[in-house]
């Protein structure tokens, strides 16, 4: 079901991202002209409107802007509740949403966190994040 | 006041509300119609712009219009989520202005709790980085939004829960909501949890109905029975679609739509009589309080505190019942509309604010993705 959603979704602006994950890197996007960083993934800048925009791989490092513990979820996600899902802020300054896997008493807003790749189903592979010091 | 006095609310309607079994989207919008044309003492052939927001079809006014058997001289189907149809109304007095047309329908169906959609599993594009970690749209965006607001202001779950509570105390008096059962803050912290930190008690209602909303030059309004409710003031914007970009989570585009809106109405906020602001969640209204510039950031906690929105405390708001407790069928702004222009018009026995003169209305549609607000007067 999952892996039936996001290859539904993938088209050629984002194949790069997902092709990425598969080889556990986290691919984000920077502007040669404003250089500046940009998630998600597009063909032209929201900053600058340039399309001088390259891939890059992200360092995997950020910090919790905010989270959610999820009580009640729908759909293919149903039975996985409680969970939580954190907007990560990278340390290259995007935000991204994603998976925290922690107790809850670990994860606050502002704590640092880092990439794992975590193979959900076949052919599928998440950038979840985890608790570090 | 300095507005001009271009186009009025001249007629407001609902159509069945709650649980509507057997009854369609198109049969609920047209029962408001007609309902509001009596209303606004006017005809179908009186008619010549049509305005609505929905999902229920590809091209929605084709379908709408098709069937209410009207061939309108303008048509506009914005569609922002839930903040449409105040956004409808700045659209038709913009039209009525430019001497467009005379006399604009607006109409809300939904058959949410009936027949619920699932269409947030459809052609994804920009949300394929969003839908795969399972959060519950669009409750785990607003949960996200005020863990954040608590994060940097200290807000609390309990003075959430004063929104709640003193919406509940309304819907007491509005024979036409849903829930009306008085409830306590303890009551919405012992409700279950959602997505934390809301409860199930910080969330709207999910329901069927519909609504109907008349907008007419000031022409066509000096001419029928009941008083305008004037138009006074109007601002629209949208600042993101998904949660994730979001600019500042504990501020939404009200900052850029209410500054417009009472910047064109020519009022301050402390002339404002009565307030109908869009209530999906609780946090929904604390952030908007904010953002409108009724309190300072970070202060909408303790704005609301003691009850302060309820009746007879000195800030009253969601009269109705609001979506928490009156209705909420998917997108809720058309209903904001109805309830200001009764409260303007004296029509609210039980719930009617004392000589309400002016009103503000804000919807927020999507996930806190869009705004509009709307301000009336009556003279």
């Amino acid at each position: 079901m999952l892996k039936d959603l996001i290859h539904s979704s993938i088209d050629d602006e984002s194949k790069p991202y997902w092709d990425g994950l598969k080889e556990e890197k986290l691919l984000i996007q920077y502007c040669d002209d404003c250089q500046q960083h940009i998630f998600y993934p597009r063909t032209i800048c929201p900053h600058c409107f340039s399309e001088k925009i390259k891939w890059q791989e992200s360092c995997g490092t950020g910090k919790i802007y905010s989270y959610t513990v999820v009580h009640q979820a729908f759909g293919p996600f149903k039975s996985e509740a409680p969970f939580v899902v954190g907007i990560i802020e990278l340390d290259e300054g995007v935000r991204m949403m994603s998976r925290i896997l922690a107790d809850k008493d670990q994860i606050a807003i502002d704590q640092r966190v880092s990439v794992i790749f975590s193979k959900v189903e076949d052919e599928v592979v998440l950038p979840y994040f985890q608790v570090i010091e | 006041m300095k507005s001009d006095r271009i186009a009025a609310i001249v007629g407001v309607a609902e159509s069945d509300l709650g649980k509507t079994p057997g009854k369609n989207v198109l049969q609920l919008q047209a029962q408001a119609a007609k309902l509001v044309l009596e209303d606004a003492g006017l005809t179908k052939d009186d008619i010549d712009a049509v305005f609505t927001a929905g999902n229920w079809a590809w091209a929605p006014n084709l379908m709408l219009a098709e069937y209410l058997g009207i061939q309108p001289k303008y048509t506009d189907s914005t569609n922002i989520g839930g903040s449409s149809f105040e956004a409808h109304v700045g659209h038709a007095v913009a039209g009525i202005q430019a001497g467009l047309f005379e006399v604009a329908l607006i109409t809300y169906g939904s058959t949410n709790r009936s027949s619920p959609s699932n269409s947030s599993y459809k052609s994804a594009l920009t949300a394929q980085y969003e839908l795969p970690y399972g959060l519950p749209t669009p409750v785990g965006a607003y949960a996200l939004a005020a863990m954040r607001h608590m994060h940097q202001y200290g807000t609390t779950s309990e003075q959430l829960a004063e929104i709640a509570v003193a919406t509940r105390k309304w819907a007491a008096l509005n024979e036409r909501a849903y829930m009306r059962e008085e409830i306590s803050i303890e009551d919405v912290l012992n409700s279950r949890k959602v997505a934390e930190p809301l409860h199930l008690l910080d969330c709207c209602l999910v329901t069927d109905g519909g609504g109907a909303v008349i907008v007419a030059s000031s022409n066509v309004a000096s001419k029928l029975n009941k008083k305008p409710v004037w138009i006074l003031g109007h601002g629209e914007s949208h600042s993101h679609n998904t949660i994730v970009n979001m600019p500042d989570f504990t501020a939404t585009s009200a900052r850029e739509s209410g500054k417009r809106a009472f910047e064109m109405a020519g009022i301050r906020h402390h002339e404002i009589d009565v307030a109908e602001i869009y209530d999906s969640f609780t946090i929904t209204v604390l952030l908007t309080l904010e953002s409108l510039g009724f309190c300072k950031p970070g202060e909408g906690g303790a704005f609301v505190s003691g009850q302060r929105t309820a009746p007879g405390g000195d800030f009253p708001m969601n009269t109705n019942g609001g979506g928490l407790s009156y209705c909420h069928p998917g997108m809720y702004g058309i209903f904001l509309l109805i309830e200001a222009t009764r409260q303007l018009r004296g029509e609210c026995s039980a719930r009617q604010v004392e000589n309400a003169k002016l009103a503000l209305v804000h919807g927020t549609g999507g996930v806190l993705s869009s705004t509009s607000t709307v301000i009336l007067g009556r003279d």
